[in-house]
């Protein structure tokens, strides 16, 4: 039998460079009360949600992509045809065939990158975070591009008072390379598809087409019982990631979960008993819930305000829709 | 062994001053969680989350709604307690 050549990947890798591009219409809690019976005070309380970016006609899922990924490129100091891959996590991106990593990939001038798109949902960039450490690490790219990208403003039902004001629209990416020491923990991620119904969309596009439903389809969700599950269940997920890193809650100094509802985010904290001293990314108050763009976009903003620095410990953790969730130790580029 | 009314009461409003800051005292049988105690739908998660470890119950998010008062909650726990 001949004798296959093994493929040869770096020894470890690491998050090297972030970007994120917010589009640039700011839209205030006000806006959205033209078209719900609610106030600013009770959006805010049940959300931590003040304001959020929605996107414009040019602001399109590929164009947000390239801007976010070039700045996470010019972070990294590599240039693009150093990409080996590129991978793309959406649920907003209305033209499915062919998949918008390809255009990104070939408009930021990367070297026929292999370039694909994922779903799945806000644990979107965890998930292509683990795809490309593998590809780094086995040996088919040297340095790949995860960006997590939505128009959710797209998929929202704008009379829906408990969904209206959540979410928004932007795109964060990082480059992920090759590293001497590990920069990127175990990931610890998984599905619950027995609880698909608790986070959707309203009604699949064929219905829509078809004429049988009227309203173009949105995503909807069960409050409650997603906020049970992301808190108390994806505690644990969030313990099992550290401990898997072999990093404690007094070695960690950032906590960047999925920016979803700022109350998930208080009450993850409070459950994980995280020290004071760890500095806990708040985003949504002024992006809203951006899916899979929302760790990159929070990672972005924490570094460029300074609250977190390169080299910093972070444990990063997404979870929705499916419902599915990923978490991890990375070290901050 | 299984808690009595009272005690159940008393659980209930020790999470409820824990999660809501709402003194012990005003949390009684006829008082709504939602209009009287200042516990919206996400805090009522909580509630109902550190209920379920005191009293080793299971309360699913089904039944969650179905409990307006601390009367609700209370009477739900005697019946399903472990």
């Amino acid at each position: 039998m001949a004798k296959i050549k093994p493929s040869k990947g770096a020894p470890y890798a690491r998050i090297l460079g972030v970007g994120g591009y917010r589009p640039t219409r700011v839209v205030p809690n006000e806006v959205i009360l033209e078209t719900i019976d609610s106030s600013d005070e009770w959006i805010r309380s049940r959300s931590g949600i003040e304001t959020r970016h929605w996107a414009n006609d040019e602001e399109t899922v590929a164009a947000m992509s390239i801007e976010a990924s070039g700045k996470a490129i010019a972070d990294a100091g590599i240039s693009a045809e150093q990409i080996g891959g590129v991978i793309v996590s959406t649920v907003s991106h209305f033209k499915q065939t062919p998949a918008v990593a390809t255009e990104i990939a070939d408009k930021l001038g990367t070297a026929k990158a292999a370039a694909f798109d994922i779903s799945a949902g806000c644990a979107g960039f965890g998930y292509g975070l683990t795809l490309a450490k593998g590809m780094i690490v086995e040996g088919s790219a040297e340095y790949v591009l995860v960006i997590g990208v939505e128009r959710l403003s797209d998929l929202t039902d704008l009379e829906d008072r408990a969904t209206a004001f959540l979410f928004g629209d932007g795109a964060g990416a990082v480059v992920v390379g090759p590293a001497q020491e590990p920069g990127i923990g175990p990931t610890v991620w998984g599905s619950e598809g027995d609880k698909s119904e608790t986070i959707k969309q309203t009604v699949p596009w064929t219905d829509y087409r078809s004429g049988e439903v009227a309203k173009f389809p949105a995503i909807t969700q069960e409050g409650q019982a997603v906020f049970r599950w992301a808190v108390f269940e994806m505690a644990k997920v969030a313990k099992e990631a550290l401990d898997a890193a072999g990093i404690s809650a007094e070695d960690l100094d950032v906590f960047i979960p999925h920016q979803a509802n700022e109350r998930i985010i208080d009450s993850m904290v409070k459950t994980l008993k995280l020290p004071e001293s760890v500095t806990v990314a708040r985003d949504v108050r002024t992006t809203g819930n951006t899916s899979a763009a929302s760790i990159p976009l929070a990672m972005e903003r924490l570094l460029a305000t300074g609250e977190a620095k390169s080299g910093d410990t972070a444990l990063v953790i997404g979870f929705g829709a499916g419902l599915v969730y990923a978490a991890t130790v990375v070290t901050l580029p | 062994m299984a808690a009595t009314q009272e005690e159940i009461v008393a659980g209930l409003a020790e999470i409820v001053n824990e999660i809501a800051g709402i003194p012990v005292e005003d949390v009684q049988l006829d008082k709504s969680f939602t209009d009287d105690l200042d516990v919206d739908s996400l805090s009522m998660v909580e509630v109902v989350v550190a209920a379920e470890e005191r009293f080793d119950v299971k309360i699913p998010d089904e039944d969650v709604k179905n409990l307006k008062t601390v009367g609700d909650a209370t009477d739900y726990i005697l019946k399903h307690q472990g």
